[in-house]
């Protein structure tokens, strides 16, 4: 092949021998040039943990560019909620996030109940607590079962559903229903507790620390889920606050806050003595550690909770049909997905003109498009597993 | 084999009977495995049942109710997919399953050929699936077939030469690549003078065998190296668009070929059929019974590992075949042929 | 390399183990559980206490209570009363295919004519069968146990039956 030259001859170039690297790799990358696929990862996939559709752009088994796409399970829950009362909104909410469910119900009531200016007596909170816990408990130990079934393991996926039904029956137990107590009254419970339940709890809860000691050698200590984990998918911690991911993905990134502690005082969280968890890395390995450690602190705050249970009444002096009085309240709370919240409008109806709902997996999914950028198609896997979002929460 | 019965029954007659037992034997060893395995020790690894009902004790009925199942669904094939090619690529899969079936021996009389190459043969015939395998992920005209079928390729033939070279130790110390000649050897060898349990070779060749456990499992994409059948990426990789009989096929030729590989290793370095001291008719007899215990062990040493791991991922998984398996078993090689020749 | 290979080796111990104990299987229909007391399993009806007073209807959100009454006149109580105006229950029905299991129903009937029950076993091959009529609904009374006793510093107590 002839080149022609210009007259004079080619210019002097200086070229940087590492750039002439880049410039032979790039060569070979268009001549190799295999072109983008893209790859669906519908809304019917087993990785995506529900209706979520990301479409990516693949370079072989490298993401070039990834777009999550939501609202496949919209179910029109803040305009259901202007055509509810209370108690039938409480009932609703509880299918935001199905997993915890009892934790959603809280920052609603909450917000009804500074609406109406009406405190729920001390044991009700103490059992509201103790309520919320166990749905962490039980919504951690399937993410730590799950995430082990998304790398790969099928096992430690049956053993996380095998412990959680213990929890499922105690939360039956006191509220006659396994995912969906709709348990909260604006004043307080809407029953006390069984007879037999404390000693139950207690015996769940020794379950449960040995469950995650089960965890932690089959999963953590695995080395193979090591290497699958470790430096997948890191969220900086500016970055991460910046788009909003809130709860065990931002500790995870080393930021030390949680709404428990360190947000408006909500249940009873002030009066017991629990530790913050953070991981200074940031990775998926890092968020699956973080929510191991929080389902154990969440055991032994159940445990320092059962011993310290006030008696009394469950329900405050409410009249019969509530009307809440004109006004607005934000409440939020520290849900196990992370940061929700409820911003109510009450016009003094039976139920509320408007409700917002803030719902943590929203914004933890905000973040894929830049963190799904340049890792491998079974990365994307293990960073949708480890960023554990529910669909419900998503797309209430 | 034709003397056995003190009746002159011909070649021809009896390469008919073989092939008969060969391919009822085949689906039968998938059936077994997948039972025991898959259906019960799995279950009760992830602390369940497992099948209780079809057919009344522990449910023994339900892999043949399910081989009944696919066969009578419906034949879908995808429309644009690439008709000749989906329909073979299951069939070459198989293929190489019945073949390897060929050299394995079950008692001194009980192979079909025993070639002088055997292990040579065995090997390069299972080889032959990755073939139907990119055929299967190609022809499926779908991008996850797709993803799946590149990654066999590339898994499957990295794990070849781990395979192959563990079994290189145990060709230069036996000194026959014929399968009944190595179990010869076990069952008539002495360590150190002492014969009651023969040689079996897993002794000297534990590195031979960990190798080959390790680069069986790749071969019959099982986790920790199921990559190409990722079932929580790909839903089952190259086999997604697969259905009824067809994926029959599959099915048998995935459990199959556990054996095959099973019933290798135990041949290869834990003495196969022979029990030391039985000779004759009397191994013709015991030996099935043996082999399929020796089998037994070897693949629930797989399974278990199957069940317990997560998955590599594809550049992890091939760093492990480059980097460790195939330095290490070059070592192996060298050690062997080091110390046959000063032994 | 050491805690690699003692990771994986725990990993298979753990399955191991799991193998060697019971499963927790409970081979349902020949084995059953039994839920809690409270647990909603379907909800029963007590006729006699009812006034057709349209609370529970109201008040669900599925809208799957159907309610039909009539006013009849009833005989007074003691000598020269008034003739007393009584609500008599035509149709109750609850459609279980809509029915969300929130239980306000029961809670607000302020007459205490609705209880909850865990039975859970009536599913049906139709789902125009899952409406379940007055007569069917008081069949399930049989099946609402004892309000059970309150955990220890407890004050309400449970209701009435």
């Amino acid at each position: 092949m002839t080149t022609t030259q210009p007259p004079g001859g080619l210019p002097e170039v200086e070229i940087d021998p590492a750039a002439l690297r880049q410039l032979a790799d790039a060569r070979m990358n268009i001549e190799l040039d295999t072109g983008d696929m893209i790859l669906n990862l519908g809304p019917q996939h087993p990785a995506t943990h529900g209706t979520l559709r990301l479409v990516v752009r693949l370079d072989g088994e490298r993401v070039i560019a990834a777009d999550p796409i939501i609202g496949y399970m919209h179910r029109g829950y803040e305009k259901l909620a202007e055509y509810r009362t209370y108690p039938q909104i409480t009932t609703l909410i509880n299918r935001i996030d199905w997993l915890s469910s009892f934790a959603n119900e809280v920052p609603f009531i909450h917000a009804a109940e500074r609406l109406m200016e009406v405190e729920a007596p001390p044991r009700a909170e103490y059992i509201r607590t103790i309520l919320t816990e166990l749905s962490r408990i039980a919504t951690f130990l399937l993410f730590l079962g799950e995430m082990g079934l998304q790398v790969g393991a099928i096992t430690p996926a049956f053993y996380g559903f095998r412990d959680r039904e213990y929890v499922l029956n105690l939360i039956e137990a006191a509220t006659g229903g396994r995912f969906h107590p709709n348990f909260n009254r604006i004043g307080g419970l809407k029953d006390d507790l069984p007879w037999g339940f404390i000693a139950e709890c207690r015996s769940v809860m020794a379950k449960v620390m040995k469950s995650c000691d089960e965890f932690e050698d089959l999963v953590v200590g695995n080395p193979i889920f090591q290497q699958r984990t470790r430096s997948i998918g890191i969220i900086p911690a500016a970055l991460g606050a910046s788009y909003g991911v809130s709860g065990s993905n931002l500790r995870a990134s080393g930021v030390d806050w949680d709404l428990r502690r360190d947000g408006p005082p909500y249940l009873v969280y002030g009066d017991l003595d629990w530790k913050v968890w953070t991981h200074p890395d940031g990775d998926s390995f890092s968020r699956y550690w973080v929510r191991l450690q929080e389902t154990r602190e969440s055991a032994r705050m159940i445990l320092q909770m059962l011993d310290a249970l006030p008696t009394g009444p469950v329900m405050a002096k409410v009249p019969r049909i509530i009307k809440v009085p004109e006004g607005e309240a934000f409440v939020n709370t520290e849900n196990p997905l992370g940061e929700m919240a409820y911003y109510v409008v009450s016009k003094g109806a039976t139920g509320p003109f408007r409700v917002k709902i803030r719902s943590a997996s929203f914004s933890n999914v905000s973040i894929l498009p830049w963190l799904l950028r340049g890792c491998y198609v079974p990365d994307v896997v293990t960073i949708l597993a480890s960023l554990y979002f529910i669909l419900g929460d998503i797309d209430r | 084999m034709s003397s056995l019965l003190a009746v002159d029954i011909g070649w021809g007659t009896t390469t008919a009977i073989k092939t008969l037992v060969v391919l009822g034997v085949v689906p039968l060893t998938a059936l077994l495995l997948g039972y025991i395995f898959l259906l019960k020790m799995m279950s009760h690894m992830q602390s369940r049942l497992g099948p209780m009902d079809p057919g009344g004790f522990h449910g023994w009925y339900q892999l043949i109710g399910d081989g009944i199942k696919f066969l009578q669904k419906e034949d879908i094939m995808p429309a644009e997919a690439d008709r000749k090619v989906f329909a073979l690529a299951p069939a070459i899969v198989v293929m190489s399953t019945f073949l390897v079936f060929v050299v394995i021996p079950a008692g001194p009389r009980m192979v079909v050929r025993d070639l002088d190459v055997g292990v040579f043969y065995a090997l390069a015939v299972s080889s032959l699936s990755v073939i139907g395998v990119l055929m299967a992920g190609w022809a499926s005209s779908n991008k996850y077939a797709l993803i799946g079928a590149l990654r066999a390729a590339a898994q499957l033939i990295a794990y070849e030469l781990p395979l192959v070279l563990a079994v290189v130790g145990v060709v230069i110390q036996t000194g026959t690549m014929s399968l009944q000649g190595i179990v010869g050897f076990q069952q008539d060898g002495a360590i150190f003078g002492f014969s009651g349990i023969g040689l079996p070779l897993i002794l000297t060749q534990f590195v031979g065998f960990a190798i080959f456990m390790v680069a069986a499992q790749a071969e019959l994409t099982q986790p920790p190296f199921d990559m190409p059948v990722a079932e929580s990426e790909l839903v089952s990789g190259y086999m997604v668009e697969y259905t009824g009989f067809r994926f029959l096929f599959f099915f048998i030729g995935e459990f199959g070929t556990a054996f095959a590989f099973s019933a290798l290793a135990a041949t290869l370095f834990l003495g196969g059929w022979s029990v030391p001291g039985v000779h004759g008719t009397a191994a013709d007899v015991l030996g099935p019974a043996v082999l399929v215990v020796k089998v037994l062990f070897v693949a629930f040493l797989m399974f278990w590992a199957r069940f317990t791991y997560p998955r590599f991922r594809e550049d992890q998984l091939q760093a492990l075949a480059w980097k460790w398996l195939i330095p290490i078993a070059l070592a192996n090689i060298l050690v062997t042929g080091v110390l046959k020749v000063a032994f | 390399m050491k805690r690699e290979i003692k990771g994986m080796l725990t990993g298979l111990g753990i399955t191991f183990r799991t193998m060697t104990r019971p499963a927790v299987t409970v081979q349902y229909p020949h084995e059953r559980e039994h839920p809690a007391p409270r647990a909603r399993g379907v909800i029963a009806l007590k006729e006699e206490n009812c006034t057709v007073c349209m609370l529970c209807a109201r008040s669900c959100p599925d809208w799957c209570i159907y309610i039909e009454g009539h006013k009849e006149q009833r005989p007074p109580r003691r000598e020269g009363g008034k003739p007393r105006n009584v609500s008599v229950l035509d149709r109750f029905d609850i459609d279980y295919a809509l029915c969300m299991y929130c239980g306000i129903c029961v809670e607000v009937c302020p007459f205490d004519a609705l209880f909850w029950s865990p039975e859970y076993e009536y599913s049906e091959p139709r789902i125009a069968d899952l409406l379940h009529d007055k007569d069917r609904l008081g069949e399930w009374m049989a099946t609402v146990p004892e309000p059970e006793p309150l955990e220890l510093g407890a004050e309400s107590k449970g209701k009435k039956k």
